[in-house]
């Protein structure tokens, strides 16, 4: 895989049309924070100590970023935990100042955080146009959207209700609807989407699709890869403030992967934290709907279709594969192996892949799943090749659950009985 | 599809780059917008849900006024004095008393509510950008509400007591606007200092106590008068507060009562107080100014 280099300032190629500006231009731009070990509180400590001088920390969280988001681009940044992800939106927010320079071009959103500035003792129709005033409307708009926003939502029986009493995820769908009301050119958006169940998380993702047509230019926080790789044109990793790489989703949802769970897509033969002899590698894991697209939220009732590539390193004789789906308890809900149908796989000989498919009717409740796949030698299934775990998760989405584990299609009929029949049956 | 690289982004082009969070803004509209809407919304909540709310509000200084007003008239023998003095009926006091605690309850609200307010919106200032100054002023905003409601209820008490409609009264906004910027400077002030210093609320609440006794709001300045030196007296009433409620006296209430520029010495005496509001109006805001854009991050 062609890897350019990680610096911020090669020659990456931005799309663009000649004439348009890039709506967020970023260059040069350092984000450090100067933390006190000893911080002095109060008048007092000052007043005590008068000479002693604060020593600090400096923490360096960007460190010379520089790149821009041309208009209309759905631009993903991802990153784990402390590397400077948030910091940075919040910079292009023009919450934090920053060393370096930053232009914006058009009326910029910011969702940070879902529900800022919600005042629990307040009903809905308050908290929505005070949040929509905060987030940048007139009064007069505000409250135009009231309905909109409250339909959207699919709260409308709840309009009166005081927002402490509102349960967390109306709170949160209450809170996506109002940001998304707001006219802006550029929206930047963190870890939002994290959020709300399956079926709400599906009515998110049709709006960032609608914000996409409608051109606007989207910053995207994430580290959800198959999030990235599914709507951002173009994506930049950042670890520990430096900018890694810049550029496809997927490349950068690969590098993201290697340095998250140490994975090497290209060397894995050399990787011995995984499980297994390694004489093969499960390199992917995905699942098709039944078009036979990539999907990460699949509604129910398809027939739809689990799949691994594997990488053989060495020859291998008749491997199998099992996969077991675990829904959000961790419970397995679907377990299948190929050695039930196939026992005889063949031989695979070294450099050869081989895809694995588990094909089944989608009767699996709404929610989130993550398949493990086990790749073993024929026979025990204790020989393991490898397994291929937390690597990745999809979601079913369904118009109402019914409650179970999965749901079965069900036929459900009604018939008068007479007394005596009945008495025969209870006897 | 044409291709640009960071490098040949004619930077030059874009204008200027935006600069970080900031007290100010140029949107003057949403800044207004959201002061009112912040300062209405403290307010809606304070009287919701109960119809007494607004009767509650009152309570606080109705009650101070009972008190004061029981405690200094029958024990104390304040309040005689003044009236003595011009030769007109002692019972204006309760009027002037009562207007004097309704402006300090204002400038009390309005200050010591400034104190907390930077940090008690930290999940705003911390997630939305928006010009920092709005949460300050939207506190003085909200103690004006509330100056209004409870002027009503003086006029209807003063009107009660005998106090007939004057032309002074055109005075009042300005009385009030003075009071308002002097204590918006201070809520600018205190609230960045806050951030830094804790103890800055403590120390606000027993110095605004101070004020409470150096300011005629108990004691009518010409009782006052009788027992300071000069220089004393000058320091008393230099105090803008001070001048606010000796005016107030005189242009709303109690027409003999003496103007604040006769206790200062003339009209040109005026201008000390003027200067102190102004002064303190300045500080606060360059102060506010200056730690705005680090606010954030030093939550």
């Amino acid at each position: 895989m062609p890897r350019p280099a990680p610096d911020g300032t090669g020659s990456l190629a931005i799309p663009a049309d000649t004439e348009g500006l890039p709506a967020i231009v970023v260059r040069g731009v350092s984000k450090t924070f100067r933390v006190p070990q000893e911080r002095k509180h109060t008048l007092k400590e000052r007043a005590l100590h008068p000479r002693s001088r604060t020593r600090h920390q400096v923490f360096e969280t960007l460190s010379d970023i520089t790149f821009a988001v041309q208009e209309g681009e759905f631009f993903g940044v991802a990153g784990r935990n402390g590397s400077g992800k948030s910091t940075l939106l919040k910079c292009i927010a023009g919450i934090y100042g920053a060393d370096g320079e930053i232009w914006r071009r058009g009326r910029v959103s910011t969702f940070i955080e879902l529900g800022v500035g919600f005042n629990p003792d307040l009903a809905a129709r308050d908290n929505v146009v005070l949040n929509g005033i905060m987030l940048g409307l007139s009064p007069r708009e505000a409250r135009k959207r009231y309905e909109s926003v409250i339909e959207f939502a699919e709260l409308k029986e709840f309009e009166e209700l005081k927002l402490k009493n509102y349960s967390s995820g109306m709170y949160v769908r209450l809170a996506f609807s109002v940001a998304i009301q707001v006219d802006a050119d550029i929206l930047l958006i963190d870890e939002v989407l994290a959020v709300g169940d399956a079926a709400f998380q599906q009515k998110c993702f049709d709006v960032f699709r609608d914000l996409q047509d409608q051109g606007k230019t989207i910053v995207f926080v994430t580290h959800q890869m198959p999030e990235l790789q599914r709507f951002c044109h173009r994506a930049m990793l950042l670890e520990r403030g430096h900018m890694v790489h810049i550029g496809d989703p997927k490349e950068v949802a690969d590098r993201y992967l290697e340095l998250n769970f140490g994975r090497d897509p290209e060397a894995l033969g050399a990787d011995g934290a995984r499980g297994g002899d390694g004489d093969a590698r499960v390199l992917d894991v995905w699942v098709e709907d039944e078009k036979g697209e990539r999907q990460v939220a699949i509604p129910q009732g398809q027939r739809i279709a689990l799949r691994a590539l594997v990488h053989f390193m060495v020859d291998v004789e008749d491997p199998q594969a099992s996969v077991q789906v675990h829904n959000a308890e961790h419970k397995p809900v679907l377990v299948a192996a190929s050695w039930r149908q196939h026992d005889h796989s063949g031989r695979f000989r070294a450099g050869e892949h081989a895809k694995f498919s588990f094909a089944f009717d989608n009767v699996l409740a709404p929610g989130r799943y993550s398949p493990v796949v086990d790749l073993a030698h024929r026979g025990a299934g204790l020989d393991v090749i490898d397994r291929y775990e937390h690597g990745f998760s999809f979601v079913v989405t369904a118009t109402d659950a019914q409650g179970g584990l999965v749901d079965l299609p069900t036929e459900v009929t009604i018939e008068r009985v007479d007394a005596g029949v009945a008495a025969e049956i209870t006897a | 599809m044409s291709a640009t690289t960071v490098e040949t982004i004619p930077y030059e082009k874009l204008g200027r780059p935006i600069r970080g969070p900031e007290a100010l803004t140029d949107d003057w509209r949403r800044f207004w917008h959201l002061t009112f809407n912040i300062a209405r919304t403290e307010w809606k909540l304070k009287f919701y849900g109960s119809v007494l709310g607004y009767f509650w509000q009152l309570l606080r200084p109705l009650l101070m006024f009972t008190v004061l007003y029981v405690f200094f008239t029958k024990v104390g023998h304040f309040g005689t004095g003044a009236a003595a003095a011009v030769g007109g009926p002692e019972h204006f006091y309760p009027a002037m008393l009562l207007g004097s605690i309704v402006l300090f309850t204002f400038f009390a609200e309005a200050t010591s509510g400034a104190v907390r307010s930077v940090i008690d919106n930290e999940a705003l200032v911390r997630k939305i950008q928006f010009p920092r100054m709005v949460i300050p002023l939207s506190t003085v905003l909200l103690a004006m509400f509330n100056l209004a409601l409870n002027l009503i209820v003086v006029f209807i008490f003063a009107f009660a007591d005998g106090v007939r409609p004057m032309l002074s009264w055109l005075e009042l906004p300005v009385l009030i606007g003075m009071l308002a910027v002097f204590a918006t400077g201070l809520a600018m002030l205190l609230s960045a200092l806050y951030v830094y210093f804790r103890d800055v609320s403590p120390i606000w609440e027993v110095i605004t106590q101070i004020l409470f006794y150096a300011s005629p709001v108990i004691i009518p300045f010409d009782e006052v008068q009788q027992k300071l030196g000069p220089t004393l007296q000058h320091i008393y009433m230099v105090s803008p507060l001070a001048t606010v409620f000796e005016q107030f006296r005189h242009a709303v209430i109690y027409h003999a009562a003496p103007r604040a520029s006769a206790a200062l010495g003339g009209n040109l005496g005026l201008l000390e107080p003027i200067a102190i509001v102004l002064v303190t109006f300045a500080v606060g805001f360059v102060v506010f100014n200056r730690t705005a854009p680090y606010v954030a991050e030093n939550l």
